[in-house]
């Protein structure tokens, strides 16, 4: 019974039940939508987005696991922005400039050994993104200028930037309007294709899973060690409680916010880079005036994972997980944005959730 | 002469289609942040506002066109956008949640919401609504004919740069000169010490956030109806501009009135480059031009960063029982 009160009663606990309470109430408002747009298959519907990627096999869990990828790397990123109580809006062009930078090393670098090659490709990236995310820490830092506004700007002065510098270099299909192949940095793997597939016949329908998760999750964990158990990541999260209080104590409270958008950048980046570099999926940066929808995501994955990045690890896969369900639902006749509008509401509750879990933290000390 | 006259005439009446929508819904964001909550669901409100109000014009111009069905438009697309910021109001002000939750919540579900109703009630089953715009002014009788101003003001323009306007009036008048805006303002700033002279707090914020959705909805429709000719669901990131335009211009009326022109003069010049025979002789490509007006203004907001005049609450739940 101690024990029992002691799993009640820890706050990770508290956060996965009010987590989950919040996506039944999403779901439940999803199965409204469907009943009203069209009673007679919205069971078969809700079902459909229930069983998201599961409905189509090993491919359609490979398929979870690639959507993840990049989820999980903005959901890092502004998850970590938000720790250090910075909010990065800037995960668009900070994404974008990434990936560019990664598909111009696959096309200029073709002398590094092939096995490393997207390693540099990553690397050059996330350095890129690091490099775009200081620019708003620095105009925070040194002219008191609102991180909400730069990052916008930024957004745009990257994606423009971004357009003309693919226009003027090697990496342009001016056929396509896109950028060119990566040839040869394409990321491994891993054998990851040889689990998630589905077979047809003698034919393996093989999912778009590759190493890129893998990094994914392994970002999530050194972030994770970063901010709580470095004392690096205490200061930062320390300015992000009360910058006032943490100037007082001595931690250098500018710093950390170059420090803090700079890593947020490059985990953007990083997503970018692990979009555009991956194997086979016939991505490319096209040349429009729009900013990376992509990027924009990180924010209800963090929001979702209550900015912690094992939790963000699980509200990527959680997106993914839906998206793809609504992808099914198509078969159905109904629309796929209906999945946005349940995360929507899963997001907007998850934020009655949290009252509920201090309700219940006082429900449990209460019966002690 | 004459030439030059009429290309900086038409920069400006085109900068007005990039400036008014600006002004409208940044000032909508002034109110809600003066009055303490933060509210960046500026974008997923225009969408809805404008979703709401295309959708309108769409299904009635068979039967009615012009001013008056732009008129009725403009009333829809405010009530649609207090609606849709009502979840935003009871979750910041009554249950105190972050507000960038359900800001964010908003500005997810809005676009999908305009795709989904889009393709379910139109019988084409396509999610962009398209409408005939019939409500461009080509002059204002007698205005127009005013030597200078009436080419800058009164001419190719619609009744919504206008509304602007009074809207920009209106919001200074009641924002400094009456008893609402008076606690609105100090509710934004120290909400205890209004509430102890019996201000009533959650109400206050729920005015100053419903404003704000009246304003970003109307700000939606503003936006589409000089760029397009249908509506796509989305209102290009301006929601965001308008943040920015909002922080840019220091939470005042007047200062954001500025920002908005500031912006949009040089937004305006990288669109419209080509038409200048000056900038068009220098040889710099166009995405460079287009770069200009967001470098700008960060530059611009280097220098006159130093002190912020944030509202001291704003984005800080009220709690009665913390006094």
């Amino acid at each position: 019974m101690k024990k029992i009160t002691r799993i009640l009663s820890a706050p990770a606990f508290a956060s996965v039940m009010s987590s989950l309470a919040a996506i039944a109430v999403g779901l439940l408002f999803g199965f409204f939508i469907l009943l009203v747009s069209n009673p007679s298959q919205a069971f078969a519907g809700i079902w459909t987005i229930m069983k998201g990627g599961f409905s189509d096999g090993f491919k359609g869990i490979g398929n979870v696991l690639y959507y993840a990828t990049p989820l999980i790397m903005t959901g890092l990123s502004v998850g970590f922005a938000f720790k250090t109580g910075l909010f990065n809006i800037g995960a668009p062009g900070q994404l974008i400039v990434g990936a560019f930078v990664g598909i111009w090393t696959a096309v200029n670098c073709a002398f590094v050994p092939q096995p490393i090659l997207w390693v540099v490709c990553f690397i050059a990236a996330m350095l890129a993104g690091a490099v775009w995310g200081a620019i708003p820490g620095l105009f925070k830092a040194l002219f008191n200028v609102h991180e909400v506004i730069a990052c916008i700007m930024c957004n745009y002065i990257g994606m423009y930037l971004v357009n003309f510098t693919i226009k003027n270099t090697n990496t342009y299909d001016q056929l396509k309007n896109q950028t060119v192949n990566i040839g040869q940095a394409a990321i491994p793997k891993l054998g990851l294709d040889k689990v998630f597939y589905n077979l047809k016949g003698r034919y393996m329908d093989i999912s778009s899973v590759n190493g890129g998760i893998l990094i994914a999750v392994i970002l999530a964990i050194v972030i994770y060690v970063l901010l709580n158990k470095t004392v690096l990541g205490y200061e930062l999260r320390a300015c992000g409680f009360n910058k006032d209080a943490s100037r007082y104590a001595g931690i250098k409270e500018k710093r950390g916010i170059m420090l803090s958008m700079t890593v947020a950048g490059a985990l953007a980046a990083g997503a970018g880079a692990l979009m555009y570099l991956a194997p086979a999926s016939g991505l490319h940066i096209h040349v429009i005036e729009v900013l990376s929808a992509q990027g924009f995501n990180g924010i209800p994955v963090a929001l979702l994972g209550l900015s912690n990045p094992i939790g963000i690890i699980f509200s990527g896969l959680f997106v993914a997980y839906i998206t793809q369900g609504g992808y099914y639902l198509q078969r159905l006749n109904y629309m796929s944005e209906i999945i946005d509008i349940i995360i929507a509401v899963i997001i907007y509750f998850s934020a009655f959730a949290l009252m509920m879990k201090q309700v219940m933290a006082g429900l449990v000390s209460a019966k002690k | 002469m004459n030439s030059f006259m009429q290309t900086f005439s038409f920069l400006i009446q085109q900068m007005w289609i990039f400036a008014v929508p600006l002004l409208i819904v940044a000032l909508g964001g002034m109110f809600s942040e003066r009055s303490g909550v933060v509210n960046i669901a500026l974008e997923g409100i225009m969408v809805i506002g404008a979703f709401c109000a295309i959708f309108f014009i769409n299904t009635l111009q068979n039967v009615m066109s012009g001013q008056g069905l732009l008129l009725l438009a403009i009333l829809i697309s405010i009530a649609a956008g207090m609606l849709f910021s009502l979840p935003h109001a009871y979750a910041s002000i009554r249950l105190r949640s972050d507000q960038t939750i359900s800001g964010t919540a908003l500005n997810m579900a809005a676009p999908a919401l305009a795709i989904y109703i889009a393709r379910m009630a139109q019988s084409n089953h396509v999610q962009q609504v398209q409408f005939n715009n019939t409500f461009r002014i080509r002059a204002v009788p007698y205005l127009a004919d005013i030597p200078v101003i009436g080419p800058l003001l009164f001419q190719n323009t619609y009744i919504t740069t206008f509304i602007g306007f009074a809207i920009l009036a209106a919001a200074w008048v009641v924002l400094y000169k009456t008893r609402f805006g008076l606690r609105l303002r100090a509710c934004g700033e120290h909400p205890q010490a209004a509430d102890s002279v019996g201000v009533n707090v959650y109400k206050i914020r729920y005015a100053g956030v419903l404003i704000s959705g009246a304003l970003a909805g109307l700000g939606g429709l503003v936006f589409v109806i000089p760029t397009s000719t249908d509506f796509n669901a989305t209102v290009s990131g301006y929601g965001f501009l308008a943040v920015a335009v909002l922080i840019f211009g220091q939470w005042k009326p007047m200062r954001i009135f500025v920002a908005a022109l500031f912006f949009s003069i040089m937004k305006t010049l990288a669109s419209a480059y080509s038409g200048i025979p000056f900038l068009k002789s220098l040889p710099i490509p166009s995405d460079i031009y287009k770069m200009i007006p967001y470098i700008m203004t960060l530059i611009v907001l280097a220098f006159s960063s130093r002190s912020s005049h944030a509202p001291r609450a704003s984005g800080v739940p009220y709690d009665k029982g913390e006094r």
